[in-house]
């Protein structure tokens, strides 16, 4: 996490103070984005905090995983947080907040249930925005070493002496 | 002693590759007394270097230089700039394969014997057979201390392992087994057995897997006779008046460009960029590319039926664990046209790290049923298909008319469509995977399509009569004398085996002849 120190030991309270809009699960603040509950926070550099916090939800519709925190979709898109990339990413976001708009919702973040935005996300399937964002998280979701064990995963074993003696066929349910 | 041989010295054979094609076949000949000079692309890397991380090494060891695709084949959607998963590093491949060594069946040298007249398909019997091959393939599977061969044990079977033996066998199939893997069991050739650590594609760590990186290359180096040049990509074999190839112009680090001399070339860089080198050699005297009279260069490029089937089950199975090929389903490699198709398939274990897995189970896909997928990833169990697939003329490496590599040369198009055959062996080989894994318990099953390919194959056959292929039953071109291909390109057909053991066959036969024909000055 790119937490910055300044957010750590903030409390909900002192969050949502300084927050001028609320989202269905993040907190848009004035140039930040945090989570309710202050696990963490995400200082915007070049990207409006609303179009981040869109961007973050994006992300967990497209890779859901439940047992998964905010936190490592917020790492897997803040390297659309600069200069270069900002332009395409808020308009992808405008026009993904204009299909939302199309069907009767406030904006993407306003449609509560994940399936309406799922049918939005699907309407655009085929765009270049959609697919830079999906298959930038192939790797900037999944390649996050701190998210394989909460999958299960246990990645290199060389260090410790491979599986030989660790259970390479431990199976006993078979 | 290294040896160090002078860009003027036009005795030396000349070698561009150094995979189990070029990294074996510089080996054999450095051990018989041939000055050998080998060129490859890669870097080097041994095993301390070896990253047991997806990406990271995919980083570190592939081959990314710019290549195009086209085709009805899926990897050409998937992964349009990247069809071939393979290494560009000083033993090449034998660094990211999984160590699967399979002889051809004794009818998978006899394709169009036995398969009769497959509309569509090119295919041609090999002028070579299993009783010819039969001792080449001893001396390559001691090379490579083949598991159940001569006196190497079988390896245990890891978790991915028993599920898929449980599932087979409960379907009726007997060929099951732990398989033939150029992966030690026991220590033998100073290097240690299998430690059951996973990442065989990422390069093995402790060097139970054979690979020419660390084995044929330093042991020819040794010898004094072979010199090894990495980061030096080839851009063009010259010839002389008379036809004959004189030596290849590369390019090194810097981009500094020199020209090696030699008495004879030998052509092993994998079935992409072999065949290019060779179009890109187009001179006055041979327009059409290097050795292509038959114009079958760069044609009948083959890759193996291929594709997954991943299964969940109810409880975790850890497929990473251990051996990433531990074993093998053999029935259906048979030849049984009664099943719709000709031609048979293997059936590999095999899995992928979490990474990989989501870059791979499903390309492009997205939402719930893809996450609902990941998140059983410890409850998976894997296997590959390998099927033997058909030539055809039309699937060919030809160059790029608009895009160019770094050293501004014509990259190279991989076309590929799959043939009907080939589309009813991976429905069948999705079936049966599917059956087995149901047998053995899962809840959900997945038809994985083919990842970029590593089995590249076919691009300049080998043939009876010069009309038919590239090169003759020695890997010599029919065209060009003293100009050899000594890599998978040389296939006439696929069989349903992993290719590197028939390589490093092959090769060890190309040595023998080649020395031979060089002490009778016929070269």
């Amino acid at each position: 996490m790119t937490t910055k120190p300044n957010w750590r030991g903030m409390t909900r309270r002192q969050l949502i103070a300084r927050s001028f809009a609320a989202g269905t699960t993040l907190i848009v603040g004035a140039g930040f984005v945090a989570a309710p509950n202050a696990a963490w926070a995400y200082e915007a550099a070049a990207l409006k905090p609303e179009t981040l916090a869109t961007l973050i939800r994006m992300a967990r519709d497209i890779y859901p995983h439940d047992h998964i925190g905010d936190a490592f979709y917020v790492t897997a898109v803040k390297g659309y947080d600069t200069a270069e990339a900002a332009a395409e990413i808020e308009a992808g976001i405008a026009a993904l907040n204009a299909a939302a708009q199309g069907a009767g919702h406030a904006s993407y973040l306003d449609a509560a249930w994940e399936d309406d935005r799922v049918a939005l996300l699907r309407g655009m399937e085929k765009s270049a925005f959609f697919q830079k964002i999906r298959g930038g998280l192939v790797t900037g979701l999944y390649n996050q070493k701190e998210l394989w064990p909460l999958f299960g995963y246990e990645g290199e074993s060389f260090s410790h002496g491979g599986y030989i003696d660790r259970g390479f066929d431990d199976i006993d349910w078979l | 002693m290294v040896a160090k041989f002078d860009l003027n010295d036009d005795s030396v054979v000349l070698i561009i590759g150094t995979g189990a094609g070029g990294g074996v076949l510089a080996n054999e000949l450095a051990q018989k007394g041939v000055k050998v000079v080998a060129l490859k692309a890669g870097g080097r890397y041994l095993p301390e270097d070896y990253i047991n991380d997806e990406w990271d090494a995919f980083g570190q060891l592939s081959w990314l230089d710019a290549r195009t695709t086209s085709g009805d084949w899926r990897v050409a959607q998937d992964f349009s700039g990247l069809p071939a998963w393979i290494v560009k590093a000083v033993g090449g491949t034998t660094i990211h394969w999984a160590g699967a060594s399979l002889r051809f069946r004794p009818h998978e040298w006899k394709a169009r014997t036995t398969y009769g007249h497959v509309a569509g398909a090119n295919l041609l019997d090999w002028p070579i057979d299993a009783e010819e091959m039969a001792p080449w393939y001893e001396k390559a599977e001691a090379k490579l201390g083949v598991t159940r061969t001569g006196n190497f044990p079988g390896l245990p079977g890891n978790n991915n392992y028993k599920v898929l033996e449980k599932g087979a066998l409960a379907l009726g199939y007997k060929e099951v087994s732990t398989g033939r893997m150029a992966i030690n069991s026991v220590e033998n050739d100073d290097r240690p057995a299998c430690q059951q650590t996973g990442f065989c594609f990422q390069g093995c760590k402790w060097g139970a897997k054979w690979s020419a990186a660390y084995t044929d290359i330093p042991k020819g180096e040794a010898t004094g006779n072979l010199e090894v040049r990495s980061n030096a990509q080839v851009l063009r074999i010259e010839h002389d008046e008379k036809g004959r190839v004189t030596g290849a112009l590369y390019a090194d680090r810097e981009g500094n460009q020199h020209f090696q001399k030699a008495r004879v070339v030998c052509v092993a860089g994998n079935s992409i960029e072999s065949p290019r080198l060779l179009l890109n050699s187009a001179s006055e005297m041979f327009p059409d590319g290097l050795a292509n009279s038959s114009g079958q260069v760069g044609r009948n490029y083959m890759r193996h039926v291929t594709g997954s089937v991943y299964g969940v089950f109810e409880k975790p199975v850890r497929m990473w664990r251990g051996t990433t090929m531990a074993g093998i389903v053999q029935d259906e490699a048979r030849f049984d046209p009664s099943r719709g198709f000709v031609g048979g398939y293997e059936l590999e274990t095999l899995s992928l790290g979490l990474p990989f897995m989501a870059a791979f189970l499903d390309p492009g896909g997205w939402g719930r049923g893809f996450t609902s997928a990941m998140d059983d990833y410890e409850r998976m169990a894997g296997m590959w298909i390998v099927g033997e697939d058909m030539p055809q003329e039309t699937n060919r490496i030809t160059l790029s008319s608009t895009v160019k590599d770094q050293y501004v040369l014509p990259a190279p198009n991989v076309h590929f469509d799959d043939h009907p055959n080939d589309i009813a062996m991976r429905s069948h080989a999705y079936r049966q995977g599917e059956a087995i894994y149901r047998a053995a318990g899962a809840t959900r099953t997945f038809p994985t399509p083919p990842y970029p390919s590593t089995h590249n194959l076919g691009t300049n056959r080998m043939s009876e009569h010069a009309r038919d292929g590239v090169v003759n039953r020695h890997g010599q071109t029919h065209d060009i004398p003293n100009l050899f291909i000594s890599d998978g390109s040389q296939f006439t057909t696929g069989a349903a085996e992993n290719p590197t053991l028939t390589i490093v066959a092959l090769a060890i036969r190309q040595a023998d002849h080649i020395s031979a024909e060089l002490s009778r000055q016929n070269l």
